[in-house]
């Protein structure tokens, strides 16, 4: 069964070797129990993702290069089929919808109001290809959409019914951190099965693992081989060397100190003066939730929906309170969303709410950097003889 | 009870002011859970929206009092809304005020405005059991004489003080003119032993809070309401942080320990 991280365990040492045919058959295998795959495919270059109707549809062969600001997709001299990191989406995509209807509400001709909740009965996800720091970002939005008082029930039905498939990561881009951040490029916790793609003169095959029963059910019905010391060692040291290999780091200092300490420095006036307060970053973040209200009616007046979509802290509506913004300049909102991201996330929900993913970095029109303005914080902090 | 709003009927309407509006709820079916005075409720204007409102009254047959400045889109149609209309209610929401911290101490409730309404339910909670604190204190500030709630319940707050402050006084005004803070003077409380309880304006309660604290009154027993934006009130939308706090979920009653230094960064 896939549901919330904190359930699952590594089914110790019952890992096996899937080749490429074995990748369909699990893609297959997944379909057949009612469940609509997701994964990574290539399309309008962009490796995006989408349902798959088949393992043939990842995108075999296909890398990516990113830079802040910049990404495009790159033929690969091998057929990796996982050699991608973070695309323009994220699981929040399928997970948290831009757009969900929460209610709607009838007023009859006495004046009286029903409402009805909305049922929620979402498609059964199996998502193939969950980098680390997605899984961790998964957990995250668990975390602050079901871990609290209040349960978001819609997410939860769709959360608890999705099937996850983590895929290490052998192929870090230039903008990833995930090491910085703790969330990779090993799979933690929260994954049905984990796969690690090893690509070396032995052939093309998948270092295959359970994390849950259902994970080792699924596993148990595959075309698959016993896994060996070869493969066992090939794919350890793809993902060790990945992790000697990332693109980008955070200072190695206590984030969420060093955001608690220089909310008055300089550093978020030379940021305020690049930032467009676009959204963008909050867009493809894959742990930002943010989202406000719509009420809408229908021309009757006596039929009412109350929707929720995604919403961003760098709108200028976001904090409204009593006729204007709380935070009407650039600099406090690029502030709020960096502070929010590395520092009072701790506070509110127990944890960093960066998982070193890079998409902020990749999908900026600027070419803003989180790890840059943590590193400039940390100077600035430094110069002031602040904490280290 | 949190996630979809339960129907309410409007059973009165009183009038507190010129733009200003006390409408007593009663559920129509099912009863949201109990409030505690400083919590708050979401309040659906129908096809309208929904805006956090503090309970003003909470009445032994689960029925709510409400007071609503019609200043905005949903204020502006719950403050229009007659007996018999039905609105939406979700709740109970955030902290309360916490009498019972406060046991012993001497009670200092300061209102400036439209703060005095999370304040009454606290004010009848403290007057019904004299016992359990010192002497209670009712401070409250208001624009103008106009713009005083409550107008006939305010004498009977006197246990042993209640003083009023207005900004700008209309012919025949005998009270105070000024800040609320003025009436400090006046109040008999001993700072070491007191608690207050304080709901205004932002400048207002900061004004005030600095003034308490520097006669004395230990700053995490200055509980202050604070205000942002906000849609879901379960924290999961966001839009109600204060630096590291949700408010929905860890306001609106904050300590004045906590809040200082969040009240002190410029647009946080
Ligand atoms: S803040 Fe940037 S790097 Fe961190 S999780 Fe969000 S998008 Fe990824
Ligand atoms: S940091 Fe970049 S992506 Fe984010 S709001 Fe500013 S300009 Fe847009």
């Amino acid at each position: 069964m896939a549901t919330a991280p904190t359930t699952t365990r590594d089914l110790g040492s019952a890992d096996c070797v899937l080749d490429r045919e074995g990748l369909d058959a699990l893609v297959q295998a997944l379909r057949a129990r009612g469940r609509t795959v997701v994964g990574p495919t290539a399309r309008d270059g962009a490796i995006v993702l989408a349902e798959l109707e088949s393992a043939a549809e990842l995108p075999y062969g296909w890398g990516v290069e990113l830079e802040g600001g910049h990404y495009r997709v790159v033929r690969r001299e091998d057929e990796a089929a996982f050699a991608h990191s973070a695309g323009p989406q994220s699981w929040k995509n399928f997970l948290l919808p831009e757009r969900v209807r929460q209610w709607t509400a009838d007023r009859g001709p006495d004046g009286e109001m029903t409402v009805r909740a909305e049922r929620h009965d979402p498609a059964s996800y199996a998502f193939l290809g969950v980098r680390p720091c997605d899984l961790r970002a998964i957990a995250i939005q668990d975390q602050v959409l079901l871990g609290g008082r209040h349960r978001d029930d819609a997410y939860g039905a769709r959360r608890t019914g999705a099937f996850l498939i983590a895929v290490e990561c052998v192929e870090p881009g230039a903008t990833c951190f995930c090491v910085s951040m703790g969330t990779g490029p090993a799979a933690g916790p929260g994954y049905d099965i984990a796969l690690t793609e090893v690509l070396d003169d032995a052939g093309h095959r998948f270092l295959a693992r359970a994390g849950t029963p259902e994970g080792a059910e699924v596993l148990a019905g595959l075309p698959q081989r016993p896994a060996d010391a070869v493969t066992r060692t090939a794919a350890h040291e793809a993902v060790e060397a990945a992790a000697g290999r990332m693109g980008r780091t955070m200072p190695s200092v206590d984030l969420r100190a060093l955001l608690a300490d220089t909310l008055d420095a300089e550093r978020w006036n030379d940021v305020a003066a690049r930032c467009l307060t676009c959204g963008n970053c909050t867009m493809a973040c894959p742990t930002c939730f943010c989202t406000t209200t719509e009420d809408v009616t229908d021309l009757t007046g006596d039929h009412a929906e109350r929707w929720s979509r995604w919403d961003s802290c760098y709108d200028l509506d976001f904090s409204h309170l009593h006729g204007g913004p709380v935070r009407s300049s650039g600099r406090s909102r690029y502030r709020q969303w960096l502070t929010h991201k590395l520092g009072t996330w701790h506070d509110q929900f127990g944890s960093s709410g960066c998982v070193g993913c890079g998409r902020c970095i990749v999908w900026c029109p600027v070419a803003i950097d989180i790890t840059e303005e943590a590193h400039a914080l940390h100077q600035e902090a430094l110069s002031k003889g602040g904490p280290s | 009870m949190t996630a979809v709003p339960l129907p309410y009927r409007v059973v009165d309407t009183r009038p507190e002011t010129a733009d200003t509006v006390t409408i007593r709820l009663e559920p129509v079916h099912e009863t949201l859970p109990s409030f505690a005075p400083g919590q708050f409720a979401m309040v659906y204007a129908f096809g309208v929206g929904e805006i956090p409102v503090s309970v003003a009254g909470i009445l032994p047959d689960g029925g709510l009092l409400h007071t609503i400045r019609g200043v905005g889109a949903v204020s502006g149609a719950l403050y229009a809304l007659r007996p018999g209309a039905t609105v939406g209610m979700r709740g109970p929401f955030g902290t309360s005020w916490d009498l019972p911290l406060a046991a012993g101490d001497d009670l200092l409730v300061v209102a400036g405005g439209i703060g005095l309404a999370p304040l009454r339910p606290l004010v009848l909670a403290a007057l019904a059991a004299p016992q359990a604190h010192g002497r209670l204190n009712v401070l409250v500030g208001a624009r103008s004489p106009e713009d005083l709630l409550y107008r006939d319940e305010l004498d009977g707050w006197a246990r042993p003080y209640r003083g009023v402050a207005v900004d700008r006084p209309s012919a025949g005004w005998k009270g105070r003119v000024g800040v609320v803070t003025t009436l400090l003077d006046e109040a008999p409380f001993t700072p070491a032993e007191t608690t207050a309880f304080v709901c205004g304006p932002e400048v207002m309660i900061r004004a005030t809070a600095r003034e308490l604290l520097h006669r004395g009154v230990r700053p995490d027993r200055v509980l202050v309401s604070l205000e942002r934006n906000m849609r879901c009130a379960t924290a999961h939308c966001g839009h109600c942080q204060l630096g590291p706090l949700l408010l929905c979920r860890d306001g609106p009653v904050v300590g004045y320990d906590r809040a200082e230094p969040l009240l002190a960064v410029r647009e946080l």
